[in-house]
């Protein structure tokens, strides 16, 4: 389980969440800085002498470059992230998947972990199961999924539910903090897709708990000392 | 003094709720209205109320309409049946499809979606109570709610209904001023412009009005654009701000 | 917004908590999310109302329009019942021609409301046989999170009470200019509300999430009034491919007076 936040980690954006970065909510066409010097980075765009937003969300200045943080928005997969999706369909090379993104994942029959009949395929993936995947390759046509790899496979039991995906670093947590201390304090197995959706198995009651305080921190867009906070959500509840 | 000041608010028009001539009605607005949608946002100019969502970019099917250079933008306008004094029959009226599609070109040119291709980005405008500049308010709200999803956008569009009753000059206005019927009558010019541009992207007129007055109007469209997009802005941070 | 229904393994967890009588939210299984509500969303309706149901969202309205009797009614007014699933509401609703649940919520709506009489009819009358107002009720879901049919009943239910009837003018056509004068005429102690019972396994829920609402297998929705001082169910409708038992519905009418009675005294003010 720790390689998989560790791998979810890695499509992370620096959130840390914890160290204040200049940070300032910006809205599309607004001046974040004027200057020469500042190069405008991931959603921003220079006009004349000011580097201007294109996205509503949080602007950082990390040295000279300056960038938009997303706060809202679809998910954009990229490699290596960990999604959760559903079987929707069954061709001759592999699963159609749905992982809620604009466009539709497809694992191929050869990423299955041992060989597969073309006839037994339904029996290892069948439509409506739920699955954690990783992203391999992002193309026009679709994306590519692998399924090997600790923690990612077939999900039985437990139950999925979604929260929006700009807020999957923050769940996280920096270098996966606030992910593993729901797990200590619910002792519940937590499989956190970048696409939003996550996956809880384990005892009901604490699985239910699990829940409300991932969604808890979801609602949340930037708060500072989101750690205390939560030690004081699980002391409450 | 005070001689030179009534004879001022004399030759001042007056409008029926009072307002001054460049004056817009009260904004109201607020973003992330539709929890299921991926941004949403209510807008309204006085008693004129716009609620829009937007969903995407989403798979587009069927897929012949599919765009593989780019995500394309679809707009849906509509008045509920119980939002003008004569109920509106469910349905697309021609009036609704004609709004749809100016609005979606009033709105395209600030998105990027080229990073979105074969997808679809779903804009839905419904107006919940109609006082006239429906479809002002409507491009408003879905202004921010396209914001509020997260779509790349290089700025803001505003937009207001500037006009004449008679020869003066007015912006915003009611159903009331709209049916004005005297002198050269009511003239409606609903426009949408880049908020922070000169870049007019919705022009629609209603009425006649003279080629220099046309240039006389999209000076106070510029002005009351301006503060249509600080209100945009304060809705949208106040939105996140918790 | 995701397009995913709820998935099977989360549905079997479902089950399993209902059975042991809990929910995500930490509800009791027939305990109903917060209720709000909000009168005359519009000013040109002749009554409208805006209800959330925990984050469910409906707007309705009503509209008064001079028609023709139907030849069956000279000496009545008409009731109409429409709804939109607008796509703004739910990433499940699709722009064209309704499917199923678009069909059957107006219609359910409907007969809720027309079968405890509450509108009396024969006071829209204005020229009998001739000309008679017809009450347009408009329902439009804003924000589907489960449980349209009670939201869009009880959104009815308040826009009615709360409705006026437009005033005429001398050629008998409707002035809106004037204010009106004279509310809808209804019958002040008939109040329909909905409920619609949902299953899944076995165990009965009542206001379910969309998430909830999906992995249930059937549905039954009943409309109750008061009737001379006594309870009375006057529509029910069964939904969905798995059967409703007898001791289910028993279970169900013994409940179901006593809801009405609660949810009677919280929107008092609204009636």
């Amino acid at each position: 389980m720790k390689k998989i936040t560790e791998q979810a980690h890695e499509a992370e954006e620096e959130y840390s969440g914890e160290t204040p970065k200049k940070r300032k909510v910006v809205i599309p066409g607004e001046v974040i800085v004027s200057g020469e010097d500042f190069l405008p980075g991931d959603g921003a765009r220079r006009v004349g002498n000011d580097v201007v937003a294109v996205r509503f969300g949080l602007a950082e200045e990390a040295g000279r470059m300056i960038k938009v943080i997303p706060i809202t928005g679809a998910f954009v997969p990229r490699r290596n992230n960990v999604v959760i999706g559903r079987v929707t369909d069954i061709t001759f090379h592999g699963w159609l998947i749905d992982i809620d993104s604009a466009a539709a994942g497809f694992l191929p029959v050869e990423e299955s972990p041992r060989f597969i009949n073309k006839s037994e395929m339904d029996q290892f993936l069948d439509i409506g199961d739920v699955v954690a995947a990783k992203v391999w390759s992002v193309k026009a046509k679709g994306i590519d999924l692998a399924m090997r790899g600790k923690g990612l496979g077939k999900l039985e039991g437990g139950f999925i539910f979604r929260v929006i995906p700009n807020r999957v670093p923050r769940i996280i947590g920096r270098e996966g903090s606030m992910i593993n201390l729901i797990k200590e304090k619910t002792g519940c197995d937590i499989t956190v897709g970048q696409n939003g959706w996550i996956w809880i198995g384990g005892d009901l009651d604490a699985g239910i708990k699990a829940r409300r305080s991932i969604e808890f921190i979801a609602e949340k867009v930037y708060v500072d000392g989101l750690t205390e906070k939560m030690e004081e959500w699980f002391s409450k509840n | 003094m005070v001689q030179q000041e009534l004879d001022n608010m004399a030759k001042e028009h007056k409008r029926p709720d009072g307002r001054k001539n460049a004056e817009m009605r009260k904004m109201s607005a607020k973003v992330g209205v539709i929890p299921n949608a991926d941004g949403s946002a209510m807008f309204s100019f006085g008693d004129t109320v716009a609620i829009a969502a937007v969903y995407g970019p989403r798979q587009l099917h069927p897929q012949h309409m599919q765009n593989p250079a780019t995500g394309i933008l679809r707009v849906n306008y509509d008045l509920l049946s119980f939002s003008v004094s004569d109920r509106k029959k469910p349905g697309h009226s021609r009036r609704s499809q004609e709004i749809s599609k100016v609005t979606e070109q009033a709105l395209l040119p600030v998105l990027d979606l080229k990073e979105f291709k074969n997808t679809v980005v779903d804009v839905q405008i419904y107006i919940l109570q109609a006082d006239s500049g429906t479809r002002t308010a409507g491009i408003n709200a879905a202004s921010m709610a396209l914001a509020d999803a997260g779509i790349p956008m290089r700025d803001l569009v505003c937009s207001v209904a500037v006009g004449k009753q008679d020869k003066e000059l007015i912006v915003d206005l009611t159903k009331e001023e709209e049916d004005f019927e005297e002198g050269e009558g009511a003239t409606d010019f609903a426009v949408a412009k880049v908020a922070n541009s000169d870049e007019y992207t919705l022009l629609q007129l209603d009425g006649k009005i003279q080629p220099e007055v046309v240039k006389e109007v999209l000076k106070l469209a510029n002005d009351s654009c301006k503060e249509i997009y600080e209100f945009q802005k304060k809705t949208l941070k106040e939105s996140i701000e918790k | 917004m995701s397009s995913m229904t709820t998935s099977k393994l989360t549905i079997e967890t479902l089950k399993k908590m209902f059975s042991e009588n809990k929910r995500f939210d930490g509800r009791k299984l027939l305990e109903h999310r917060d209720i709000s509500v909000k009168l005359d969303i519009s000013n040109k309706a002749e009554g409208s109302a805006g209800i959330k149901i925990g984050k469910t969202e409906v707007v309705v309205g009503v509209k008064l329009s001079i028609g023709e009797p139907y030849p069956d009614s000279p000496d009545k007014g008409n009731l109409t019942v429409s709804a939109d699933l607008l796509p703004l509401a739910s990433p499940r609703f699709e722009m064209g021609p309704p499917d199923f649940p678009g069909i059957e919520l107006p219609r359910l709506v409907d007969r809720a409301i027309r079968e405890s009489h509450m509108i009396d009819l024969e006071k829209l009358v204005i020229k009998k046989g001739e000309k008679v107002w017809t009450v347009y009720i408009d329902i439009y879901p804003i924000n589907d999170d489960g449980n349209l049919i009670d939201a869009a009943t009880l959104g009815a239910l308040i826009a009615l009470k709360n409705a006026m009837v437009p005033e005429l003018d001398k050629d008998d056509k409707i002035d809106y200019e004037k204010k009106s004068t004279k509310k809808l005429p209804l019958h002040k102690d008939i109040a329909p509300i909905s409920f619609s019972f949902f299953k899944l396994g076995n165990s009965i829920i009542l206001d379910p999430t969309r998430e909830e609402e999906e992995a249930c297998e059937a549905r039954i929705t009943f409309g109750i009034s008061m009737w001379k001082d006594q309870y009375m169910i006057n529509s029910c409708q069964k939904n969905g491919e798995i059967p409703f038992t007898e001791a289910e519905i028993s279970k169900i009418m013994d409940t179901i007076s006593k809801k009405f009675e609660d949810f009677n005294e919280k929107l008092k003010k609204f009636l």
